[in-house]
C-alpha cells in the first residue's frame, strides 16, 4: 500500500493542469445580507490525474461542505459559494446546471458516509446501478444489465446477477457500500470524492472497501479525494494529505512527509492523542485541549489558537497564510513544530489500516 | 480485474449458516432474507394483523355485493309490488317473497341494499380517484418543483380546505347540477386538498434523503430523480390515505343524496335517500332506516379498518 511519497501535483496532471484545482473556495450559510456562518474559508487545493488526496479533519472542520460544493450539491438558496473549482480548466461553480449534470457521474462522481440511506429503497440495485449508465452512455437494456454485473463483480459483490434484482435492504451494509462504489463507478469518472466511505462499516468491513477502493480507482486511472477523520485511513491511501480545522486548511505535506514531520501544531495534537499499540497502557491517552467550538470569529487569525499550547499574541493578530515550509510542505502557523514526531507514532499509524 | 478483495465477507452466501446461529438471530434474519419489496413485507403483516383481515373482508363482500348486484338482487330495483298492501300506517310484512320487506313505494328492500352498494362503490371509488388524481398533479407540482410554484398551489389548496368539505361538495353539486357525475366532482373536490397536501410533504421529506443526494452526484437528472425516485418513495402514505378516504368518501356519497344532491332517477337505489324515506316510518318500521344506516357505517368502517392497518404495516417504525 505503500504510495508515491509526496506526488507533486504536476507529476500525473492532464493536459497540462492539474484534473482539479480548487481556488479561495469559500462557503458561507445564512441569509443573503447577514453574515452567516463561514463553513469553509479560503480553501485551495489541487488534484492530478490518478492521484489520492486526503482531506482530514474533524466533524465540523468543512471537509464535507468542500466537496459538496465542487460536486454542486449544496442548496441553491441560504449558501454563498465563492472562489472557483476548475475541472479541468472548466469552473464547476458557474457551470450552467444542465451542463454540471453531465460532468456529474461521468467525469466526477461521489461516495456518500451513509449506505444504508444512500440507496433507494423502493427500486433494485440494478436498477440504481444501470439508470446511471443509461443516463451517461446510450446503452441498450441487456448491455447496462451486462455492465451492471461486471460492475458489481468487480467491486466484490457474489453472485452479481442475484443481487442486481434484489432491494437494498437485502445487502448488509459493506455490501451496500459496494453497490454504491459501483454506481458511482460506473461510468469510469475521472475524479472519486469519498465521504467518510468507511464511517458506518464495520472495522473488518472498513479494510476491505478501503482496498477495494485503492485497486478499482488504481485500475481505472481515477483520482480520488478521500475526505476522513481517521488518520488510519489516510495514511494508508494517499499522496497528498490536507488537514482542516474550522473551514480552512492548516496544513498539507505528503503523506509520509506529514506523519514524519508533522508541522502544525493541530496535526502535532492529532497524532500525538492516536492510542499507540505499543504504548504503555497505564498513561492517560493525550487529547488536544478545548474542542472545536472554541473557534475564533476573526479571519485572518490562526483558529486553532484557543486550543494551541504555543499561542502567543501573533497567532490572534497575524496575517496568517498556508506558507511553504519545506518542499511540498506548506503550513498555516506562526509557531510551527520544529523537529520530526517520535518515529513509532509514524509507524503505528502507517501500519492501521 | 476481477481478483477482488479474498472473499471473507459473504456471510450470506453459499455456506450454510449453522443453525443456532439462525435460531439466535431469529426475526431479525426472517425480516432482512423473505421480504422482497417494501409492499411484499406490508403484505406479509398485513396477513397477520386481524383488523387487517375484517377490513378486508367487510370491503370483499361491499364489492363483491356492488359488482354482482343485479345477479343478487331478487328483483328488478324499481319495481312496484303489492301496492294494495301499502297504505300510510302499514307496510306488508316480511315474508319468504320479500326478506325485509318492500319499502313505502312497494320496492323490495333486500334489492334496495344491494344496489344502494352499487352506487355507493361508484361514486365513492370514482370521485376518490378523481380526487387522487387531482391533489396528487396538484401535490405533485408542489414538491417537484418547489419555490413559487409550490407556494401558489399550496394557497389554493389553502383555500379549498377552509371550505368545509361537506358545504364545498355541495355547492359543486349546485353549480354541476342534479347529475352522478356532478356528485363523484362534488366529493372530489373536496378530497383534492387532503391528497395534494399529503403528497407533497411527503415528497419534500424525500427530498432530503440522502439517495436523493446521492442520485444527484451521479448526474441523473432532475425529472428522473423525481419520477423515478421521490415518487415512488412518496406513495406510501397517499395510498393509504386512498383508502381511508374511500370511508368518508362512501359517507358523503350518502350525505349528499340524503340531502337531494343524489340521481334525479328516483328510481336509482341510494343509501342516502333510502334513510329519507325510512325517516317517515321511523317508529313503526325503524329496519327502513336501520339497515341502509348499518350498511353506510359498516363499508364505511370496512374501508377505515383496512387503511388503518395499512398504514401500520408501511410504517417504518412498525417494520422489523
Amino acid at each position: 500500500m505503500s504510495t508515491v511519497v509526496g506526488g507533486a501535483a504536476a507529476s500525473g496532471s492532464v493536459g497540462g493542469g492539474p484534473l482539479l484545482s480548487v481556488r479561495d473556495l469559500s462557503v458561507v450559510f445564512g441569509r443573503r445580507g447577514q453574515p452567516g456562518f463561514t463553513a469553509v474559508h479560503h480553501v485551495s487545493f489541487d488534484v492530478a490525474g490518478g492521484e489520492v488526496v486526503g482531506i482530514v479533519g474533524e466533524s465540523g472542520s468543512g471537509k464535507s461542505v468542500t466537496s459538496m460544493a465542487v460536486m454542486g450539491l449544496l442548496p441553491a438558496r441560504g449558501v454563498r459559494i465563492s472562489g472557483e473549482a476548475r475541472y479541468r480548466g472548466r469552473d464547476l461553480l458557474t457551470m450552467p446546471d444542465r451542463e454540471r449534470a453531465r460532468y456529474r457521474g461521468a467525469e466526477l462522481a461521489m461516495v456518500f458516509q451513509d449506505p444504508m440511506t444512500s440507496l433507494n429503497p423502493v427500486v433494485t440495485v440494478g436498477t440504481q446501478v444501470t439508470e446511471v449508465l443509461h443516463a451517461h452512455e446510450r446503452l441498450s437494456r441487456a448491455d447496462a444489465r451486462d455492465q451492471a454485473v461486471d460492475l458489481l463483480r468487480r467491486c466484490g459483490i457474489p453472485d452479481p446477477a442475484r443481487r442486481l434484482g434484489e432491494y437494498p435492504h437485502q445487502l448488509s451494509g459493506g455490501m451496500r457500500q459496494r453497490a454504491l462504489i459501483a454506481t458511482a463507478l460506473a461510468c469510469k469518472p475521472k475524479l472519486l470524492i469519498c465521504d467518510e466511505p468507511t464511517t458506518a462499516l464495520d472495522v473488518t468491513i472498513q479494510a476491505q472497501v478501503l482496498e477495494l477502493l485503492v485497486e478499482l480507482v488504481r485500475d481505472l486511472g481515477t483520482a480520488m479525494v478521500m475526505i476522513t477523520h481517521d488518520l488510519g485511513v489516510v495514511a494508508g491511501l494517499c499522496d497528498q494529505v490536507n488537514v482542516m480545522y474550522a473551514g480552512r486548511i492548516v496544513e498539507r505535506a505528503g503523506c509520509h512527509e506529514l506523519f514524519a514531520r508533522p508541522r502544525h501544531r493541530y496535526t502535532e495534537g492529532l497524532l500525538a492523542s492516536i492510542p499507540r499499540l505499543d504504548g504503555d497502557r497505564s498513561l492517560p491517552l493525550t487529547p488536544i485541549p478545548g474542542t472545536p467550538r472554541d473557534v475564533v470569529a476573526w479571519d485572518r487569525a490562526c483558529a486553532f489558537a484557543p486550543r494551541c499550547r504555543f499561542v502567543t499574541d501573533a497567532c490572534v493578530r497575524g496575517d496568517l497564510a498556508l506558507a511553504p515550509l519545506g518542499p511540498g510542505h506548506d503550513v498555516r502557523c506562526v509557531h510551527p513544530a520544529g523537529g520530526a514526531a517520535p518515529g513509532a507514532v509514524t509507524a503505528t499509524i502507517q501500519e492501521a489500516p | 480485474m476481477t481478483s477482488v478483495t479474498p472473499a471473507s465477507f459473504t456471510p450470506d452466501e453459499g455456506l450454510p449458516r449453522p443453525q443456532s446461529l439462525v435460531d439466535a438471530m431469529g426475526p431479525a434474519l426472517d425480516a432482512q432474507e423473505t421480504g422482497t419489496s417494501l409492499w411484499a413485507g406490508a403484505f406479509r403483516r398485513l396477513r397477520r394483523d386481524p383488523s387487517a383481515i375484517v377490513g378486508a373482508v367487510i370491503v370483499t363482500i361491499f364489492v363483491l355485493v356492488a359488482v354482482f348486484a343485479p345477479v343478487l338482487a331478487p328483483y328488478e330495483p324499481a319495481r312496484t309490488q303489492w301496492a294494495n298492501q301499502i297504505t300510510p300506517t302499514t307496510l306488508p310484512p316480511f315474508s319468504a317473497e320479500h326478506p325485509l320487506g318492500l319499502d313505502s313505494f312497494g320496492s323490495d328492500f333486500l334489492t334496495q341494499l344491494i344496489h344502494g352498494a352499487r352506487q355507493s362503490l361508484i361514486i365513492g371509488i370514482v370521485s376518490t380517484l378523481l380526487g387522487l388524481a387531482g391533489g396528487a398533479l396538484l401535490g405533485g407540482l408542489a414538491g417537484a418543483f418547489g419555490g413559487w410554484v409550490d407556494t401558489l398551489v399550496m394557497r389554493i389548496v389553502d383555500i379549498l380546505l377552509s371550505i368545509p368539505a361537506l358545504l364545498l361538495a355541495v355547492s359543486v353539486a349546485a353549480i354541476v347540477g342534479r347529475r352522478p357525475e356532478a356528485l363523484m366532482i362534488a366529493i372530489a373536490a373536496a378530497q383534492v386538498p387532503i391528497f395534494a397536501r399529503l403528497l407533497r410533504g411527503s415528497m419534500l421529506r424525500q427530498r432530503g434523503q440522502d439517495y436523493v443526494l446521492a442520485s444527484t452526484s451521479l448526474g441523473l437528472r432532475r425529472r428522473t430523480i423525481v419520477m423515478a425516485h421521490v415518487l415512488p418513495n412518496s406513495l406510501g402514505p397517499v395510498i393509504v390515505q386512498a383508502t381511508l378516504v374511500l370511508a368518508t368518501a362512501i359517507i358523503e356519497v350518502a350525505a349528499l343524496s340524503y340531502l337531494g344532491m343524489g340521481s334525479p332517477d328516483p328510481t336509482v337505489a341510494e343509501w342516502g335517500r333510502m334513510l329519507v324515506r325510512g325517516q317517515e316510518r321511523l317508529q313503526s318500521y325503524p329496519h327502513l332506516t336501520l339497515l341502509p344506516g348499518l350498511c353506510i357505517a359498516v363499508t364505511a368502517l370496512g374501508f377505515t379498518l383496512l387503511g388503518e392497518a395499512l398504514r401500520e404495516a408501511l410504517d417504518p417504525k412498525s417494520r422489523r
